[in-house]
């Protein structure tokens, strides 16, 4: 069976995937698909229940709560792929030359590793986004330089174990500089759980940014993002329950089918599960 | 003489938790252009050894060249910096390994895998090396090398990879191929088609050959020199038919000894008792004297060196020396 065909016979994966590519059509066309501009307010019409015109309802200064949804996926999205990017670009680079180079080098960079390992991460974001401002690049650059450490680990045992295999010995016997064997023999054959734990770390940063906005300090508003309506939302819980429950809601499910999806594909790509 | 390549008291050691393992101590030999030598001795002896450290691709950690001169073409290998011994490997020295299955990379085409070494070392544009890679498979008669070529290695026999893995080594005409038991693991009648093939390519391209093998009938078919490895020593070297004909060391007897012979009488084939001893545990004086059948007490006193006995010849046993040289004459007319 072809990769593709396990991931579609498994339903989990398969309803992960789903959830994800709803979500990135949501994000993509958000302009299209929104009923309102996010940001226009109407004060006539404050905190009004679901309606046909404002299926979700509006918030408390009367802007539609689909809408300002709808524009908050694109931000989760972003997040979510920018800052684990950034992870996965650093966590891939160092762990690949501490898997490959061994020696001082490893253990400079896995020291390194131990040491980021020990910062509780969120206070350390919490602590930089003190210093820096609160802008949506800086929160990815953040969540990105604190989040690496897992896929350094994961690519440093990766090519540890690679970099015995003889086709990695031949390409090094036929001339290949380190770089050339590390790009492109090295890798490519250590994509595989480096795919999984990026889509698993997507849903990660997602959380940690919903976290950072919820508190304040994450995505500013006006700009909307879940986690600062459901801010807004928790002070008029009591009669607009909608303003808290949607973007917990979408949170849920979108983090849901992002580890769905990271976890069949875990065990779609995963070897030694292949019999099955 | 004065060869392609000459190997000069090769030292390369191991660092392990129990202490240093000499694995090659003080190996000399020299190959000629356009010559075939096989190295031949047990698992163990330190043939895979030699062949990483000629091409300097002993991992170090654990593994040192601790002492000796590698010649090429007039240059030491083992003073080269790394990017001009990167320039040596795959253009001057190729080398092929024992596991077609595992030595190509799975996740890129075949003629990706070939080409790559003719631009890295010709710098040849994508188009022409993938042309040359096209050629390359169409010398070492693979099929369809026009179609074959975009394919990947699981799509392929493990006797089609050891041809890529041939075509790969042979894309910038090496001087000098170094085959680490290239056959070993493929089926007997495949066995023999790479071996012709590896035969016809030398020729072809007069490049020179080492091979290692532990298959005595693989040496006297396709080689001209054969060199004895024991215990990271050369105990004889010498010309393949003279070797054969009036072997003189008692190791190199007990190998072919322990030979099927074709019609032979249905006994028991002869074996050599015991095992190559840990690298450090070797015997005192002569390594293989704890397994020899003619040790003496002598043998226990003084190490062996390599010595001239006959003519071309040369071998670590001074008690059989003069017998091996005296049945060598014989044996001619």
């Amino acid at each position: 069976m072809s990769t593709w065909q396990r991931l579609r016979s498994n339903r989990l994966a398969l309803s992960g995937g789903i959830v994800v590519a709803l979500l990135a059509f949501v994000a993509l066309f958000a302009p299209w698909l929104a009923p309102y501009d996010p940001g226009e307010f109407n004060a006539a019409e404050v905190l009004q229940g679901l309606s046909r015109q404002h299926p979700l309802g509006t918030d408390g200064i009367g802007r539609d709560v689909l809408s300002r949804m709808i524009y908050g996926s694109r931000i989760s999205l972003l997040v979510g792929f920018v800052s684990v990017g950034i992870a996965s670009f650093i966590g891939v680079t160092l762990g690949a030359l501490a898997g490959y180079f061994r020696g001082i080098v490893d253990t400079v960079i896995m020291r390194f590793v131990d040491v980021m390992l020990t910062f509780p991460t969120f206070f350390l974001i919490l602590a930089v986004i003190a210093y820096l401002d609160a802008t949506i690049w800086n929160i990815m650059v953040v969540i990105g330089v604190t989040s690496w450490m897992g896929v350094c680990r994961l690519v440093r045992a990766e090519l540890l174990s690679l970099r015995e295999r003889e086709f990695m010995i031949a390409a090094e016997g036929l001339g290949m500089s380190p770089l050339r064997v590390i790009l492109r023999h090295g890798l490519p054959n250590a994509m595989a759980p480096v795919f999984v734990a990026f889509i698993l770390g997507v849903a990660g940063a997602i959380l940690t940014e919903s976290a950072l906005s919820f508190l304040g300090i994450g995505v500013q508003p006006p700009t909307p993002s879940w986690g600062n309506i459901l801010t807004e939302g928790k002070d008029t819980l009591e009669v607009a329950w909608w303003l808290s429950v949607c973007p917990g809601l979408a949170i849920l499910i979108t983090v849901l089918g992002y580890n769905l999806l990271g976890e069949g594909l875990r065990d779609v790509l995963d070897p030694r599960l292949k019999s099955r | 003489m004065n060869g392609l390549l000459s190997v000069e008291n090769l030292q390369t050691e191991f660092h392990t938790e129990e202490g240093r393992a000499v694995a090659v101590d003080g190996v000399s030999f020299t190959i000629a252009e356009g010559s075939s030598t096989a190295l031949v001795g047990e698992s163990g002896c330190g043939k895979s050894v030699t062949a990483m450290s000629i091409m300097r691709l002993i991992q170090s950690p654990p593994g040192y060249i601790r002492g000796g001169r590698v010649m090429f073409d007039g240059r030491d290998l083992l003073s080269l910096g790394e990017a001009e011994m990167r320039a040596v490997r795959g253009n001057d020295i190729a080398m092929i390994f024992q596991e077609p299955m595992t030595s190509l990379n799975p996740v890129l085409t075949i003629g990706y895998q070939i080409a790559e070494a003719l631009r890295v070392h010709r710098s040849l544009g994508k188009r022409e090396a993938w042309e040359a890679a096209v050629r390359m498979l169409e010398l070492v008669e693979i099929p369809d090398p026009a179609e074959r070529v975009a394919t990947y290695p699981h799509q392929l026999s493990g006797g089609m990879r050891q041809r890529v893995m041939i075509a790969m080594a042979l894309s910038c005409d090496p001087r000098l191929l170094i085959a680490d038991e290239p056959t070993t693991a493929l089926d007997v009648t495949i066995q023999a088609q790479i071996l012709e093939l590896m035969e016809a390519l030398r020729e072809k391209t007069g490049m020179a050959l080492l091979l290692i093998t532990h298959d005595l009938g693989v040496v006297a078919e396709h080689c001209e020199q054969v060199l004895v490895m024991y215990a990271g020593r050369v105990v004889e070297q010498g010309a393949v038919a003279d070797v054969f004909a009036a072997p003189a060391h008692p190791y190199t007897r007990g190998l072919l000894r322990s030979l099927p012979r074709l019609g032979g009488s249905g006994k028991r084939l002869a074996t050599i008792p015991g095992m190559v001893p840990p690298l450090d545990r070797l015997p005192s004086g002569c390594r293989f004297r704890d397994r020899c059948e003619s040790a003496e007490a002598a043998c226990a006193a003084s190490d062996p060196q390599l010595q001239e006995c006959g003519s071309g010849r040369t071998m670590a046993c001074p008690l059989w020396c003069e017998l091996g040289s005296l049945a060598a004459t014989e044996s001619r007319p």
